[in-house]
């Protein structure tokens, strides 16, 4: 018995998804009611937003005050910055990220989709698709979620009407068909009063789909993990002499295809070839080390290799430039212009670079380019062409979501400032 | 072969991730050493992360005084064992110092005193990187932290202000005078936590079973009797048949009536 509850445990699937849409539209509500429906919440969270809720003079527990934790949050009734909640069901274990809707703190919406599966979208029943919808789609489209669950919320507000969801779901549809989805879902729920979220609602008889945590429990997630290309950035070097013998190993975590000892790699920048004598974890030897594993790794040869390098497979050498163009989230107030300089970081490397060109920016809205642009501001998406001081080994963003992802250090402020694909 | 990890493995792998960076990104990190398990199980996956080499982090102990001796069993035989360097901070120093008056009432406890005594630590060390085994899942401001947490020169989190952290590629630079908290057991759950102490075998405080022990109940909670106690009227000392669900301070861990005599009966309870 107890044997089984544990292997039914660590076997459970594992499903991070991420809640986005414009504010207002009832992302908190939503995950309280998830986490109240499928009693994962305790009884002295629930007096403690019993007595929240009374103090700001809502007339029902607020579910939304479960997710809203900071005091300001709670005051303004608006989400400011990702909370990270955790439920489990009989089939799977769930990580969700609650992200702001506010346009303001977009930056907090990508810190919190940028590790997610999939992504709920809320649309407030009564208002349609507004621009930051379709932003956050597009973001989480360019993040390569790959199933987008749209959410229609309010459904009580709208009497429950099959038309106007209908008009949504077409409207909506529109815009999606030229984003990079595998698929998109429609469900109409009310998060308030829970219909459709756990149970099936009375209420929308001409809905035959599922609630939505049917499909949370059995939506196919294919982890788009890379297998084929080896990629192993080292990230530390272990270095121990206990006496007898010298140890030296390189730390990491497979980004890319699987590894085995005897196997025939390549170190970057050097390209120098080596074989790996042994992948070790732990007082063990590894026979196969694939991703997202952490592990260390010893070679035949003695070899210069450095946090920052790159072990890969002979046979799938990664593009090896100072040049490339990313697609750009940029996350700070101050613009970005041609010609700046930032830090930039990609796995566990680290160099400088600079801001070779502005190419264009996406229009939210129409998904329009709009080119001969002098400067990226907050919360703009666009094309960039970076420049670096040393060269990056990197692979496209679609091709692998470790090796393809950039980020840009502001110097000065220490800030990160920019998120960026490589395409 | 199936190449997939499980959950627990993958939330493990996750962990030596970021604990790795914090070697890789900082000069002078330690490793918070609480008591309780999840410090121990985050001790433990800082042994695997660097093995077979030492932990190149300090363990750092702030000491309220108010100790279980099966907590300080545990450490010892960690630092034992691993050969870590342990450096333990006293809230009794600060007391003395004057820069804190202990409070003395019925309700005295030294967590304030603690919080100052860490931030005294890290300034007069230079520390840059304070590593928890805390968890997003366990309280409702820590459920907003990121992976790396930036502290300004007075220790203060500015939640409303926080760096992006995008995939898990972290940026861990600061200013003269600022440090991060860093959690890699962000994602884990108690459940996770219990199941991981489960699989890895580890040892924890005997405290975290059941036993007979000298208990109070104040405003419906149990805790433990000791020295450091003082009764209100009404309430008296009774012996009851506990495990505690928190190790650290003896004067404001929570004990629950149970019969778990082992790691898989807690997880029934849990």
């Amino acid at each position: 018995m107890l044997k089984n509850k544990t292997d039914d445990y660590i076997n459970k699937e594992l499903l991070h998804f991420v809640t986005v849409g414009s504010v207002d539209d009832g992302k908190s509500t939503l995950i309280g009611r998830l986490l109240y429906d499928s009693k994962s919440i305790v009884e002295d969270q629930l007096m403690a937003i019993w007595q929240a809720s009374e103090k700001r003079g809502d007339t029902n527990v607020n579910l939304a005050l479960l997710t809203d934790a900071l005091g300001a949050e709670q005051e303004q009734g608006i989400t400011i910055d990702v909370a990270y909640r955790y439920f489990t069901t009989q089939k799977r274990k769930f990580i969700i990220s609650d992200t702001p809707g506010h346009i303001q703190y977009t930056r907090n919406m990508i810190t919190g989709a940028s590790t997610a599966d999939i992504a709920l979208i809320l649309i407030d029943a009564r208002k349609g698709v507004v621009e930051q919808t379709r932003r956050h789609s597009l973001i989480v489209s360019m993040l390569k979620i790959q199933h987008l669950v749209v959410c229609v919320n309010k459904m009580d507000l709208v009497d429950y009407r099959e038309d106007i969801f209908e008009l949504i779901r077409s409207n909506f549809n529109n815009y999606l068909s030229g984003l990079d989805f595998l698929n998109s879902i429609f469900i109409p729920i009310c998060a308030l009063n829970g219909d459709n979220v756990v149970n099936p609602s009375v209420k929308m008889p001409w809905y035959k789909g599922g609630s939505l945590i049917n499909l949370l429990e059995n939506i196919s997630i294919s982890r788009d993990e890379n297998l084929t290309d080896g990629r192993f950035p080292v990230q530390y070097v272990l270095r121990s002499n206990d006496g007898f013998h010298d140890y030296l190993a390189y730390a990491g975590r497979v980004a890319g295809g699987v590894f085995k000892a005897g196997d025939k790699v390549m170190v970057l920048p050097s390209k120098q070839i080596t074989k790996i004598s042994s992948i070790d974890f732990y007082e063990s030897n590894v026979e196969e080390a694939f991703p997202p594993m952490s592990v260390s790794m010893r070679f035949a040869d003695d070899l210069e290799v450095n946090r920052g390098d790159m072990i890969v497979r002979e046979d799938s050498i990664p593009e090896i430039s100072k040049e490339f163009d990313v697609m750009l989230c940029w996350c700070n107030v101050k613009k970005l212009v041609p010609g700046a300089k930032y830090v930039l970081k990609h796995t566990t490397r680290e160099v400088h670079c600079y801001i070779k060109d502005l190419l264009y920016i996406i229009d939210v809205n129409t998904r329009r380019k709009i080119e001969g642009i002098q400067e990226v501001g907050l919360n703009d998406i666009a094309r960039v062409s970076i420049k670096t001081l040393q060269p990056l080994f990197f692979d496209k963003y679609k091709v692998n979501r470790a090796t393809g992802s950039i980020i840009l250090i502001d110097e000065l402020t220490n800030e990160t400032v920019g998120a960026g694909m490589i395409i | 072969m199936d190449n997939r990890l499980n959950y627990i493995r993958l939330l493990e792998s996750d962990s030596i991730y970021v604990i790795r960076e914090v070697a890789a990104q900082f000069e002078n990190p330690v490793l918070l050493f609480s008591g309780g398990k999840d410090s121990l199980v985050m001790l433990h996956i800082a042994r695997k992360a660097f093995w077979p080499a030492k932990i190149p982090f300090t363990l750092l102990h702030i000491d309220t005084g108010h100790n279980f001796a099966e907590t300080l069993q545990c450490r010892d035989k960690f630092v034992e064992n691993t050969g870590i360097r342990l450096m333990v901070a006293y809230v009794q120093d600060t007391i003395k110092s004057g820069k804190a008056v202990e409070d003395i009432g019925y309700k005295a406890s030294r967590d304030v005193l603690q919080k100052i005594m860490l931030m005294d630590t890290i300034e007069k060390f230079n520390i840059d990187a304070v590593v928890t085994g805390a968890r997003r899942e366990d309280e409702n401001n820590q459920s907003k932290e990121r992976f790396f947490s930036i502290r300004d020169e007075f220790g203060r989190w500015d939640p409303k202000n926080q760096r992006t952290e995008l995939w898990n590629i972290f940026n861990g630079r600061i200013k003269p005078g600022e440090h991060f908290r860093v959690f890699p057991l962000s994602n884990w759950t108690e459940m996770d936590v219990w199941q991981y102490i489960l699989q890895e075998n580890l040892d924890m405080p005997s405290l975290y079973f059941s036993h007979d022990r000298d208990c109070f109940i104040r405003d419906g909670v149990i805790y433990a009797y000791s020295d450091f106690i003082k009764l209100k009227t009404g309430e008296k000392v009774q012996n009851l048949h506990v495990r505690f669900r928190t190790v650290g301070d003896m004067t404001n861990s929570k004990a629950t009536l149970s019969k778990a005599r082992n790691v898989k009966e807690i997880i029934d309870e849990v």
